[in-house]
Formats: structure tokens, sequence, C-alpha cells
């Protein structure tokens, strides 16, 4: 066995192996802390000595010995209140587990993710905690993701799971009135993992791109764990329908990178058997009635329907826009977004025109401030109306508001050419 | 674990309510502290008097106290009662306090254990 292969085992047995920890022990940083040393032994041995026949039960019983001798350091077997609240049946069938290490079951791993993504942590911080303890992404990782330090990570997973310690919050899952809640907290969680990757920082990162994926990894692994939830499917379809596209959003890497809008995208470097996943996922959660959808599933199967017309058009001329239009004024009325509605009038320029376009824009100015993307669509709708005095000076307000060096780039050239030949 | 359920609310809810809606009210309180009652032990809880009554004492300079009149912080919200539960865990805690008036913006706070170490360093002044 090699390195690479322990570390696919990590990824495969991480969150399985730490759900039963925390279910026997009730103690996340210890937990954590002796499942991290059982695998770095394990990255010691197994190359030379070879693997064992069980790698999940060797790191269980590796990371479990770990667990006691910290307990006999601390002197506190049993603690005065058990910190994180566990019924006594669940730890119950945790200790027979471990006795019995073959037959891993997933409830103590929907245990673990729903205490992560657990509405009393602030979503960022629940994101972060569920990539750490359910998929043992590590804190670095977590840390490029999300744009900030290892050290400032670190501190706000410590700060996230004392939280919950300290908070009360129950390693249980809830009856069917409250689950429905909490899958859309999962959901909320996980595609915040995923946008974190996409979202602009202080210049190009293809490594963040890859990191987006195990925001994909934590959906796939929640619907798992909770089949049959519609909101996960459409969750799944719309994050692979996006992340299909990542190979052709960016040309040349590196200082030089430039960002691909989706009209110039090479369309033979999507992932096509993403979106053919996407699109069996899809088909799926619309042939199901679509009254009983709650509005937080409608609104990510509209999101994923629209990107679907996008991965389904042989070229970028033949996307269907009046579908993506009509697509776009369901999702404006049930959200009310501004965003949506800069985006709807973007489909409605295709289809009828920029004037078109441009008069969705109106009034959008005081409820999107801030945003370079509402000048940058409003210029480019003025361009193609042959209004060019007016395009550059959006141009420029949007150039002025954008923080992210490939954006920015792409916004200079295309004032640029307004001047033209 | 012992939690206090802090109730913020906008006194005109109160004061400006009609008898319907003072009923309603009551019958939340009532159907709170009877599946508190039921899920989780009840160990207290006062509702409190206006800020119009509030006096408030500061730290003033050189160590002085300064006594005011109103309320600690000037906002739409105010403090205007409490309870004190005994509730397995948050979930159960937050579940009960759903009873309550949704018009409330409720905080609740684990009660610090002043003989456990761990919550002693935790626990504010």
């Amino acid at each position: 066995m090699t390195t690479a292969d322990v570390a696919e085992v990590w990824r495969d047995e991480w969150g399985r192996v730490l759900a039963l920890l925390v279910a026997q022990y009730r103690r996340l940083d210890l937990a954590e802390d002796a499942l991290a040393d059982a695998f770095e032994a394990a990255t010691r041995t197994w190359p030379s000595r070879g693997a064992p026949a069980n790698p999940a039960a060797w790191l269980l019983t590796a990371a479990r010995r770990r667990v006691v001798d910290r307990l006999r350091a601390e002197a506190v077997a049993v603690r005065r209140h058990p910190l994180l609240q566990v019924e006594a049946e669940v730890q119950q069938r945790a200790h027979a587990v471990l006795a019995d290490p073959g037959g891993l079951v997933p409830d103590e791993r929907l245990r673990l993710l729903l205490l992560c993504a657990h509405p009393a942590l602030a979503p960022e911080a629940a994101a972060a905690l569920s990539l750490r303890l359910v998929l043992g992404v590590s804190t670095e990782d977590i840390a490029r993701l999300f744009l900030t330090t290892t050290s400032t990570m670190a501190a706000r997973l410590t700060r996230a799971k004392r939280k919950l310690v300290v908070a009360g919050v129950p390693l249980t899952v809830p009856d069917e009135s409250h689950l429905a809640e909490r899958v859309g907290v999962v959901a909320s969680v996980a595609y915040l993992a995923f946008t974190a990757g996409y979202a602009p920082g202080s210049g190009p990162d293809p490594v963040r791109v890859d990191l987006a994926a195990e925001g994909i990894r934590l959906t796939r692994v929640a619907l798992a764990l909770l089949p049959g939830r519609r909101l996960l499917s459409a969750l799944l379809a719309l994050m692979l329908l996006q992340h299909s596209r990542r190979d052709a959003r960016v040309d040349a890497a590196g200082a030089d990178a430039s960002l691909v809008l989706l009209p110039d995208q090479d369309r033979s470097r999507w992932h096509h058997d993403e979106i053919a996943e996407a699109l069996g996922l899809l088909a799926e959660v619309i042939s199901t009635d679509e009254d009983d959808a709650d509005a937080p599933t409608r609104e990510l199967t509209l999101q994923a329907v629209i990107a679907a017309e996008h991965a389904t058009a042989a070229t970028a001329s033949q996307t269907r826009w009046d579908r993506i239009a009509v697509a776009y004024a369901e999702l404006e009325e049930l959200t009310g977004s501004a965003v949506v509605r800069m985006n709807r009038a973007v489909a409605v320029a295709e289809h009828q025109g920029p004037v078109a376009g441009l008069a969705l824009l109106d009034g959008l100015d005081e409820r999107l401030p801030v945003s370079h993307r509402l000048p940058a669509t409003r210029a480019a709708l003025l361009t193609r109306a042959g209004r060019c005095d007016a395009a550059a000076a959006a141009y420029d307000l949007a150039i002025e508001r954008c923080g992210n060096d490939v954006e920015r780039r792409h916004l200079r050239s295309a004032r640029q050419a307004l001047n033209g030949p | 674990m012992q939690y206090a359920v802090l109730i913020y609310s906008d006194e005109r809810l109160w004061t400006e309510a009609s008898a319907e809606d003072r009923a309603a009210y009551h019958a939340a309180h009532t159907a709170f502290d009877e599946a508190v009652r039921s899920r989780a032990k009840m160990l207290g809880g006062e509702a409190l008097v206006g800020v119009a009554a509030a006096t408030t004492l500061r730290p003033g300079p050189g160590g002085a106290r300064l006594v005011t009149d109103g309320p600690f912080a000037e906002t739409a919200e105010q403090l205007g009662g409490f309870y004190l539960v005994d509730a397995p865990d948050l979930d159960t805690m937050v579940d009960l306090c759903d009873l309550l008036p949704h018009q409330y913006v409720l905080e609740v706070r684990p009660v610090a254990d002043m003989s456990s170490a761990e919550d002693w360093l935790d626990a504010q002044p």
C-alpha cells in the first residue's frame, strides 16, 4: 500500500471512524486528534509493512487506544457532565460496533453530520467543521478554501467545537418534523463550502476550485445518509453542472490566467460525465410531484434547470434563452432576489435584445450598491445597444468595485474594446 | 443542562396589545410552561416591569458608581423576562422555545456551573 492509498482510505473512512469515536467517547477534540494520529501511524507503517485486512478496524483500534491513553492522562475518565449529550442507546451501539468494527453503521455518521451542520453555528464555521470532521479535509486546505490562514482557521474550528460542547448540542437525529429543516441547513452548509472555492479571492487559485469539490463530496455523503431527499439531489445536480465547467473557465494558469466566460468556453473541456449524472438527478427531482416541494427545493431545482439548459446547448448560440428567462422569472418570484433579477435581465437580453434586458436592470442600483456585477452587466448590455459612452462609464464603475484580478482584467479589456478599431 | 432563556421584545408589543393578543401571549407562555414541565424541568422564570422602571449602575470616573435612569441599552427590543430551565440538550431547549410567541427575540444561554473548572474559565465575571 502506497501513501496515496492511505490517503484514499483517509477519504473513504475518516468520517465513519470519527463518528464512531465521537459516539463512544463524546469528545470531539480527543476523537479528532486520536484519529489523525492513527492515520499518521498508518502512513508510516502500511507502505512498508503492508496494509491490514480491514483498514477501518485497524484505524479504529489505534485511535481508540490513543483516546483511552489521553483520558487516563487527563484522569477524568468520566466527566462530571457529558460534554456532548449522547443517548445511552447510541453509546451502547457504538460500543457494540467498536467490538465488531466490520459492520460500520451509517447512523453515527449522520449524527456527526447533523452535529457539524447545526444551526447554532455560524454558517461558515459549520461548513469548515463539516469538511474537517465529516470528510477529514485538512485544516490547511480548509483555510485555503475560505481564504484565511491555517492558524485562524484552526482557532475558528476550535471555537466551533467548543460552542457545540458548551451549548449542549446533542449528537442525535431529530424526528421527521425537524429533520427537513436540518437537511436544509446541511444543504446550505455544503453549498457554502462549494461556492467558497469559486468566490473571488485576491488572485486566481486553481487549488481552491479543486477544494470546491469537497462541497460536492459532502453533499454525496449527505445524500447517501439521507436517501430520497430531493433538496440534496437538486443541490448535487446544481453543483455538478457548475463544477463541470471548471477546466474551461480559466485559460492558462498562473499570472496570465484569464476568465473565460460561458459563451466563449471550449465545450469539449466540460466534464460531460458529470453533466450526465446531474441531468439524471434533475430528471428524478422533477418527475416527483412538484407541488409538494418546499421553497428551498424549488429554488435549487430552478437553478439546476437553468444550469442544465447551458450544459446541454451544443453551442452558445443554440442556448434556449427563452426557457432560461422563464426559469429566472419563476426564481425571482420565489426569492425576490435582486441578483436573480439581474441574471434574468441577461437572459431576457439574449432572447429579446439588450433594451428589454436594460429595462429589467432599472431600480437595482439601490438594492445592489457595492456589486461590480451590476455595472458590468449594464455595461455589456449598453455596448450591445450601441450606447458606448454610457457603457464606458458603467465599465469604469465595475472596474473600481471589482476585487478579483482575473475579473478585473476581463473588464478592462472589454472597456478598451469599446474604443474599437 | 441548565439554560437561561432571555426574552427580548419591543415593549409596545405588550402595552399596545389588544385583549385577544394578550390572551394569545398568555396561552403561549402557559403552553411553554406545560411543555417544559413534561419534557424538561422548570427552575424559574419571571416577567420584568418595563424599562421605564429600570435603574442602571455603571462604572463612573475614578472607580465611582454612576447611577442613571433607564435600561442598560436604548434598543428597540428590551429584556422583558427570563426562564431558567433544565433541559437535556440545546435541540430540546430550542424546540420548547418555539412555543413562546414568535414576536420575541430569544437568547438561549447555558448556565455556567461554577464548580466546574472549565465552566469557571468560560463564565463571564
